[in-house]
């Protein structure tokens, strides 16, 4: 075994050694659900897809994705084991990517637990099956995305606290970049590259155009290279604050 | 046996404070090297830059020959070590950290069986297996930091406080266990308390303030202490001026001092010059001038007032406490 996957094995064991994960599944399924029916108006619609569902995921990863990744760097630091893990044969990289990939997995694993919405609406109509894959793929690829803020955060403070109100935060800016709200606070006196490169940030953008069933390389591209980018951002992190 | 740990020129600041200011050491196979100092001194720190946790200021430090600084992991695999507090994962049980532990020092197969067998005996947490470690008392916890530190068999140990928060017992069993393991790897201990070092220690080092003050075995160190081989005794309290100005006409007495005493007796302290043993001299003196005494003691010089003695030096201008321990 690689030192990633030693060390993602040992967090994601983790998740369930409390009842963080139990809970977390708990309430992430029952609001999936509830946001699905209830907002979205999964019946009324009377349309054969899952974007009541799928539509509140940005929404609903907001807060539950921080959650699990605030524990991921500000526990160790807390607790002290930050200088057992770097003083074992591993480097930062790893530690960092072994991390990331155990809750992003874990991230998966709920996701993957709301296959019910998928039979559901299979009973119950014929859905154009690769646009809800697409609509899966995209949503887990956007949680790597909010858990690698979540994570870089997490490595610069202490407080598990602290780590998720900064997280929840700076998501909440990824979410909203392409709002008209944020953007019309920007237009009229910010050149307009910068308004575009605003829009072009947004998550709600790039998984809408997801969801609407094309996996586009520009959105995978978007993700992939944010997560990348917080990932460096979180070794750079871990190497500065991990003695104080 | 070769050099397992040197150290040159090693230094460490954070902002304004110098909290290792160029330390130079060696230490070889087989040494168990105790590692002195007030709280602040430097020791953690000097510890987590061996053990790649702090990259140096300035200066180089080498493990087995390995560059800690160039080749991180490489110098991490030679070390085990035991971070200040015994820093543990709480959810899980000694079992699966040691086995976490096992797969990251690259153990598999029989080698990983035995490795955790043999660690959990030698620390003796056979009955807490798998109970979760953040409910395990301080002494279990701090075992199971020992049995993590031990497990690959490194030639190298770095063990920071071992024994702080240990009952009696379990600080005799610690000890032992470093003894025994210490035949041919090079252990580092850090300690405050100052019989550990004259029970398990080959070599002890005083440092203050980030710098080396003292390097020497523990009975060199006693030597240095101005009470080595100062006699006590106790004579009459209204005779004790007269015995004191006997005393003194002796050649190898540095000064007499008269000490509190109790019910018409009052104790005499006679410090030697050089550190030789005068004990012979002033029995002698005391019979030939008649002086009634008795409870005539030698003291072999405490560890502890050689520590004062090389600490308390003046504090150096602009320095204030380090805080990193």
């Amino acid at each position: 075994m690689g030192n990633i996957a030693i060390i993602a094995k040992r967090e994601f064991k983790g998740y369930f050694a409390t009842p963080l994960a139990l809970v977390f599944i708990v309430i992430f399924l029952a609001m999936t659900g509830a946001f699905a029916f209830y907002v979205g108006g999964f019946f009324t619609r009377g349309a054969a897809d899952l974007s009541a569902f799928f539509g509140y995921h940005p929404w609903l990863f907001l807060l539950l994705v921080p959650a699990i990744g605030m524990r991921l760097w500000a526990e160790e630091r807390k607790s002290g084991t930050i200088e057992l893990l770097m003083t074992l044969p591993v480097s930062t990289t790893d530690a960092v990517l072994g991390k990331f990939l155990a809750a992003w997995g874990f991230c998966g694993l709920a996701l993957a637990l709301t296959f019910p919405m998928w039979i559901t609406v299979n009973v119950l109509g014929a859905p154009d099956n690769g646009v809800i894959l697409a609509s899966y793929i995209g949503s887990f690829v956007m949680a790597g995305a909010y858990l690698s803020i979540s994570a870089c955060i997490s490595a610069m403070t202490k407080n598990q606290v602290i780590a998720f109100i900064l997280a929840a935060t700076i998501c909440f800016l990824f979410t909203m970049s392409g709002a008209q709200l944020v953007l019309n606070f920007f237009q009229g006196w910010a050149p307009e590259v910068i308004v575009d490169a605003l829009r072009s940030m947004s998550f709600l953008t790039h998984f809408n155009a997801v969801t609407r069933g094309v996996i586009d390389l520009k959105d995978v591209v978007f993700f992939g290279s944010l997560i990348a980018l917080w990932l460096f951002l979180n070794v750079i992190a871990v190497e500065l604050n991990k003695s104080r | 046996m070769s050099e397992r740990i040197a150290l040159t020129n090693l230094t460490k600041r954070f902002g304004p404070l110098t909290a290792v200011d160029g330390i130079d050491m060696s230490v070889k196979g087989g040494e168990v090297l105790g590692f002195l100092g007030p709280n602040g001194a430097g020791k953690s720190t000097t510890m987590k830059m061996i053990t790649g946790f702090l990259t140096p200021t300035s200066g180089t430090a080498h493990v087995d020959g390995i560059d800690v600084v160039s080749n991180p992991v490489e110098a991490k695999k030679q070390i085990g070590y035991l971070p200040e507090g015994a820093p543990c994962y709480g959810d899980m049980t000694p079992e699966a950290f040691l086995g976490f532990i096992a797969d990251i020092r690259q153990l598999s197969g029989p080698s990983r069986k035995s490795a955790i067998d043999i660690a959990i005996e030698r620390v003796d947490i056979s009955g807490v297996l798998d109970q979760p470690i953040e409910t395990l008392s301080k002494g279990f916890k701090r075992r199971v930091g020992l049995a993590q530190a031990i497990l690959h068999d490194p030639p190298i140990l770095i063990l920071d406080e071992p024994t702080d928060g240990l009952d009696p017992n379990q600080k005799h069993q610690v000890r032992t266990l470093i003894q025994e393991m210490a035949s041919d790897k090079a252990v580092i201990i850090s300690t405050h308390i100052l019989e550990e070092v004259e029970a398990v220690c080959t070599r002890a080092v005083i440092i203050a303030r980030g710098k080396m003050l003292a390097d020497g075995t523990p009975a060199e160190l006693v030597r240095r202490s101005t009470l080595h081989n100062a006699v006590y005794v106790d004579v009459a309290a209204d005779a004790a001026e007269a015995v004191a100005t006997d005393i003194r006409t002796l050649d190898a007495v540095n000064d007499v001092t008269i000490l509190d005493g109790a019910a018409g007796l009052q104790q005499l302290r006679v410090t030697s010059k050089g550190g030789k043993s005068i004990s012979i001299d002033v029995a002698s003196i005391l019979k030939e001038k008649g002086h009634p005494a008795s409870d005539l003691t030698t003291q072999q010089g405490a560890l502890d007032a050689v520590f004062r003695e090389v600490t308390k030096g003046k504090p150096i201008a602009g320095e204030g406490e380090v805080t990193h321990g």
